[in-house]
């Protein structure tokens, strides 16, 4: 038991003071001149004031009085008081991603810390492990309190904190460590030293640690390793990978359930899934772990190319090893979906990769085809040969799916006939592509065909021999390239497809896709612009200012996992994707282990009872008696009596019968809402919500009897929980922070109200800071929505289309302004194949109505009346204003419109069809 | 306790401000001269009123023959009649009249205002003005106004009643008066003096002047009030209790003079002091150039 303000019971002297005050002595009368006192000779005083206040009641007022200021004084049951030691206190968190699933109670452990170090007047340093070391100096709480709100945790795990050791600053201090549990590497350095400095309290949570390994792709199969801290218990978790559906809306594509045994700290989740869904897999997590360490991204891995080689060599019975594709094949078998077809039939599959093996000329007819291709994207591989090298590069000149000219004829080196030695590869420049592989010595070039001198020649050069004769060539073409090899892709010109050098020029090619582990050899040398970031939490943020990190850096944070200069994310070079993860393969969670004299503790904050409410509360009780007694007194206690005995009796009447009548109501409910047209929304439990949604309603409400032939009953309110909603065409939602996530039963009931043709109209009156339109960081509404909308069986949602039915059900809009004008407007997306019909000014989208409309333009307070029918909140500014209002409402009319007539005015599509029937 | 000086300054400076007292009569003849009051009616003046045929009985003189040579009818000249009237004022001297309320001047200031405004115009526009209670004859002319003063300065010598008792008895036949006063004292003596005007055929105006705070009475608390001259006394634990009753005798009171006034033909009507004097001189004004 404590005072928050035990200063403030000084006011206890007041009260003898008090007695004698309430001791009710009659006050001296004024003396007063006055002209009329003749008029008022006679007239009696209505009341004569009492001598003295009763003994008791003065008793009574002394004791409310006393509530009132022990009550001011903060009383508090269990009150947060610190360690009683005046040091300074040192709070340190990890703050990598295992801190992320529970971080809300470490931050609230963080805050709760401050607050005792705050009343026992302690100063305080806050430092985040995984952040980059800052100046450690201690100040006040309340001076730090801001820094708490700027933690979150990261991605990678906090490292080298030995050189945190040398930063402490001088002098004892307490150390209170909110540990994620893992260890880090140098942490018992930084404990002794801490401990050192003074008492060091560890806290730690409970809560479970998994990890979530990258994913290997072999044998066709991908696996992925799941890792727990802790054994000792069966325990299950489910993986789910990630991945736009052929729509492009990013959803879920596969679930698994991965089991530990009880001593199993690992498990593996393999999955066998089909070439195509595996390609669109761009990320696993782990169900119910919200942290960056439970998510794998799977970057290119996964990523299987379509890779055709075309040939124009009859197949037939030339041997094997000489075929010219045989190279390629064993090189691009193990990690591509190789194609072998002439070019007309390769076309069509829609390779990723085409490979022309010393093809002098494409048939003419498909030039244009293929030429389409590539500016689409496509990858042309051409490997030069015999053919090529007799054809005639006069012609070739100017074909733009040959990425240099040629010379007449090639060049052969260190044959019968020549004086020359083979040439060998020269090292790769850094502007290559090839840049850091290593370039074995054995390889020579005995034949190749040259490229005639041009200006662009060293730009598109990427790989040329020891004397610079261009070896590789490459040409961007719209969004793809053409490449050339400028020997064969057999080893009859050269070694090059023998060594491994090869291979690994067609991974950084992105020919195939990279192996699992994604070799060092296609890293190094590269320089990898950050794509996207992974936050603490697993999201993908924007990496903002993160700059470019070379593969080398790479290389060691694959291995040993990211830190903050290369946090995890998807990492990009030209065309070769990367994703590195928060855990690095074949890195084992290690738990944390404290020294044996320091007790480790849980997350629990100190259950502090405040009681200032209570006894305040006490403090009026008290009062209202003297309010009563003062009444009974004066006899005027008649009126006080009657009123009292006829709520008490009220009281007795409710209480039996509220079952019954709970039945009764809802009937009654059922009734009232289907004796016509009912809007609905949904209560938030917030009374200014509801309030304005209710309005809001009640304006459109008004707004369709004046304009249509909808005239809607009163709006209704609804719970999701106890009502039933089926009766009601059209819910209004409007989102708060704080709003409740439904129950399953809820979540059935709103599922089926939504198969069952129902709307649900989600605002999240924001203006769309929530960022459900641009991708923005979520508002708390925007949160709340995501929140909700999860268990809601919701199909993809896209920006409404502007030839969306929405736009012309009853008027004609392009605009949805509520109180904000600037919220986009999100429903059902139109399928993929819709496409316009010739005449018709509209496609003809989806057959049915959007179950959900989502947006933030706060619309029930631009819709919102008085019940006067006068506006109720103000809408913009003098005309523009009204104007944003009427169009308000003119959205309105048009989804309620939406909602009771489908898509009947998309049926209009087909009424060019139904006049030729009907002209036959 | 002498009269202010500037209360006659004052007083000529407020009658200034009002047009004169014939102003509604100055469009309709400017020929009125000054000192004489256009009744509006036929009778003995200088103004030409109208043309009458002539009847048996009219006398030759009167007839003008210029109009009666324009056709075969004799007709007559009618004059206005113009007469002059005597006005005696009667200003409460009582204490109760010296009442102020929180910055305003006392109540007696605002009566004798208005006595010499009044006079004033009546004096600029020809009347005989008197004060009552004085030997003072009611004359015309700007003369008087000195002997109005004089005898106003002198009624401050007088030994101050509490609340005013004696109202003068006796009129000018025919006269008009005014009696400008609280009236929150014994109303016999004006009932009796209202008693005597009427026989004397005397008609006139009751103007009851009071203080804000007497007309709302805005006090609470335990209270003792007192009169002003200390003859009466009343206490009261909560002087808010009181404004109710004290509010309905108020109203019960104005009531009884405005059925005194109308019974005996007078005119009665309520000021105070935080309204601007204007209104009243206005009103009296009327009320005095009202044809009786």
């Amino acid at each position: 038991m404590g005072f928050t303000s035990p200063l403030l019971l000084v006011g206890f002297l007041a009260l003898p003071l008090l007695w004698i005050l309430l001791r009710a002595v009659p006050p001296a009368a004024i003396r007063r001149r006055f002209a009329g006192v003749a008029l008022l000779l006679g007239l009696a005083d209505k009341t004569q004031q009492a001598d003295k206040t009763p003994w008791w009641l003065l008793v009574l007022r002394m004791m409310a009085l006393a509530a009132a200021i022990v009550a001011f004084a903060g009383p508090v049951v269990n009150p947060t008081v610190g360690n009683r030691a005046s040091a300074p206190l040192m709070i340190v968190m990890d703050g990598g991603w295992a801190d992320a699933f529970d971080w809300s109670r470490r931050h609230a452990k963080a805050a709760s810390l401050l607050e005792a170090a705050e009343t026992s007047g302690r100063a305080v340093a806050l430092v985040q492990l995984s952040d980059p070391q800052p100046p450690l100096g201690f100040q006040a709480a309340s001076e730090v309190r801001g820094k708490l709100a700027g933690f979150a945790p990261r991605s990678w795990q906090p490292q080298a904190l030995a050189s945190w050791r040398d930063a402490l600053p001088q002098g004892p201090f307490d150390t209170a460590w909110i540990s994620d549990g893992l260890a880090h590497s140098g942490q018992a350095e930084l404990i002794t030293a801490l401990e050192q400095h003074g008492q060091v309290e560890v806290f730690a949570s409970d809560h479970p640690i998994y990890a979530l390994g990258p994913a290997v792709q072999a044998d066709g199969k991908v696996t992925l390793t799941v890792q727990r801290l802790a054994a000792g218990l069966p325990a299950s978790v489910t993986l789910i990978a990630r991945g736009p559906d052929p729509a492009g809306v990013e959803r879920e594509l596969v679930r698994q359930r991965v089991d530990f045994a009880a001593q199993d700290t690992s498990a593996k989740a393999q999955l066998d899934l089909p070439a195509e869904l595996r390609n669109r897999i761009t990320r696993f997590a782990l169900e119910g772990q919200r942290s960056a360490g439970a998510v794998t991204l799977a970057g290119d891995t996964l990523k299987r190319r379509k890779v055709a080689l075309v040939s124009d060599t009859a197949d037939g019975e030339g041997l094997q090893l000489l075929s010219p594709l045989h190279y390629l094949r064993q090189a691009l078998a193990p990690s591509s979906d190789l194609l072998t077809a002439g070019l007309g039939d390769v076309l069509p599959t829609k390779p990723d990769v085409i490979i022309l093996a010393d093809a002098a000329q494409v048939p003419p007819a498909q030039t244009a085809v293929l030429r389409a291709w590539v500016e689409k994207g496509g990858l042309l591989l051409r490997f030069a040969g015999p053919r090529l090298a007799a054809s005639d590069m006069a012609a070739l000149a100017g074909d733009p799916l040959m990425p240099v000219a040629l010379r007449q004829g090639g060049l052969t080196s260190g044959g019968a006939m020549s004086w020359g030695a083979p040439k060998a590869l020269a090292q790769f420049g850094a502007n290559s592509l090839f840049h850091g592989l290593t370039v074995p010595s054995d390889i020579q070039v005995r034949t190749q065909v040259l490229a005639q001198p041009d200006p662009d020649l060293p730009t598109r050069t990427l790989a040329a021999l020891d004397d610079g004769t261009p070896l590789v060539t490459r040409k961007a073409l719209g969004l793809g390239q053409v490449v050339l090899f400028h020997v064969t892709a057999s080893a009859e010109w050269s070694d090059l497809p023998l060594s491994g050098l090869f291979v690994q020029m067609l991974e950084r090619l992105a020919v195939s896709g990279t192996s699992g582990s994604a070799g060092v050899d296609v890293v190094a040398g590269l320089i990898w612009t950050p794509e996207h970031v992974l936050d603490g939490w697993g999201d993908l943020a924007d990496p903002a200012t993160l700059a470019g990190v070379p593969g080398e850096a790479l290389v060691d944070t694959l291995a040993q996992g990211p830190s903050a200069k290369v946090p995890a994310g998807l990492y990009r070079h030209d065309g070769l994707g990367l994703a590195l993860n928060a855990v690095p393969v074949d890195q084992p969670l290690v738990g944390a282990t404290w020294p044996l004299n320091i007790a480790v503790q849980g997350l629990t904050l100190p259950s502090q009872i405040v009681l200032k409410g209570p006894v305040l509360a006490l403090a009026m009780l008290l009062l209202l008696f003297d309010a009563v007694a003062t009444l009974a007194l004066t006899q005027r206690l008649g009126f006080v009596r009657r009123v009292g005995v006829g709520m008490l009796l009220a009281l007795a009447l409710l209480a039996p019968s509220q079952k019954a009548q709970a039945d009764a109501a809802a009937d009654q409910r059922a009734i009232a809402a289907t004796q016509g047209v009912v809007l609905a929304y949904v209560m938030t439990g917030e009374p200014a919500v509801d309030a304005t949604s209710a309005a809001g309603l009640q304006g459109l409400s008004d707004q369709l009897i004046y304009r249509t032939t909808i005239e809607p009953l009163a709006p209704m309110g609804v719970d999701v929980e106890k009502d039933e909603v089926v009766f009601f065409p059209f819910l209004y939602w409007p989102l708060t922070a704080d709003a409740p996530t439904p129950s399953a039963a809820g979540y059935d009931k709103l599922n089926h109200y939504l198969r069952m043709g129902g709307m649900i109209l989600f605002d999240t009156r924001d203006a769309d800071v929530a960022g459900v339109a641009t991708g923005s960081a979520p508002t708390p509404e925007g949160q709340a929505l995501q929140r909700i909308a999860q268990g809601l069986d919701i199909p993809p949602l896209a920006p409404l289309p502007v030839d969306h039915v929405l736009t012309r059900s009853f008027f004609l809009l392009q605009t949805f302004p509520g109180r904000f004008t600037e919220g986009g407007l999100w429903v059902e997306a139109p399928p993929p194949d819709a496409a316009k019909t010739d005449g018709m000014p509209f496609r003809n989208l989806n057959d049915g109505v959007t179950p959900v409309v989502i947006g933030g333009n706060d619309w029930a307070s631009a819709w919102a009346v008085d019940d006067n029918g006068w506006p109720l909140l103000p809408v913009g500014r003098g005309a523009a204003g009204d104007q944003q209002r009427e169009y308000a409402y003119r959205f309105g009319i048009n989804l309620i419109m939406h909602v009771l007539t489908g898509n009947y005015k998309s049926d209009q599509v087909h009424v060019p069809a139904l006049l030729e029937r009907l002209g036959k | 306790m002498t009269l202010s000086p500037d209360l006659r300054a004052r007083a000529e400076a407020l009658g200034q401000s009002l047009p004169p007292l014939l102003a509604a009569a100055e469009h309709l003849a400017a020929t009125v001269t000054l000192g004489e009051h256009g009744r509006r009616r036929p009778g003995r003046g200088d103004d030409f009123w109208q043309y009458r045929p002539a009847r048996v009985g009219d006398s030759l003189r009167l007839i003008d023959w210029r109009r009666s040579a324009r056709s075969d009818q004799a007709f007559v000249q009618e004059r206005e009649w113009q007469a002059a009237q005597s006005v005696v004022l009667w200003v409460d001297p009582a204490q109760s009249m010296d009442f102020a309320g929180a910055t305003r001047p006392p109540k007696s200031d605002r009566a004798r205002l208005l006595a010499l405004a009044l006079a004033v115009l009546l004096l600029r526009a020809g009347e005989q003005v008197g004060l009552a209670g004085h030997p003072l004859r009611a004359r015309a002319g700007k003369g008087q106004m000195e002997r109005l003063v004089a005898a106003m300065a002198a009624d401050l010598a007088n030994p101050p009643q509490d609340y005013a008792l004696a109202l003068p008895q006796d009129f000018v036949l025919q006269g008009r008066a005014v009696f400008i006063s609280d009236f929150l004292g014994d109303l016999a003596g004006l009932e009796r003096s209202l008693a005597q005007a009427a026989a004397s055929g005397v008609k006139g105006l009751l103007l009851q002047v009071l203080d804000p705070e007497e007309e709302d009475f805005p006090f609470d608390g335990r209270t003792v009030f007192v009169s002003m001259g200390g003859s009466l006394a009343h206490e009261t634990q909560s002087a808010g209790d009181l404004r109710a009753g004290y509010l309905a005798r108020l109203a019960e009171r104005k009531a009884r003079l405005a059925d005194l006034a109308r019974a005996t033909g007078w005119v009665y009507a309520g000021h105070h002091t935080g309204q601007p004097a204007t209104g009243a001189l206005l009103w009296a004004y009327r009320a005095l150039e009202g044809g009786w």
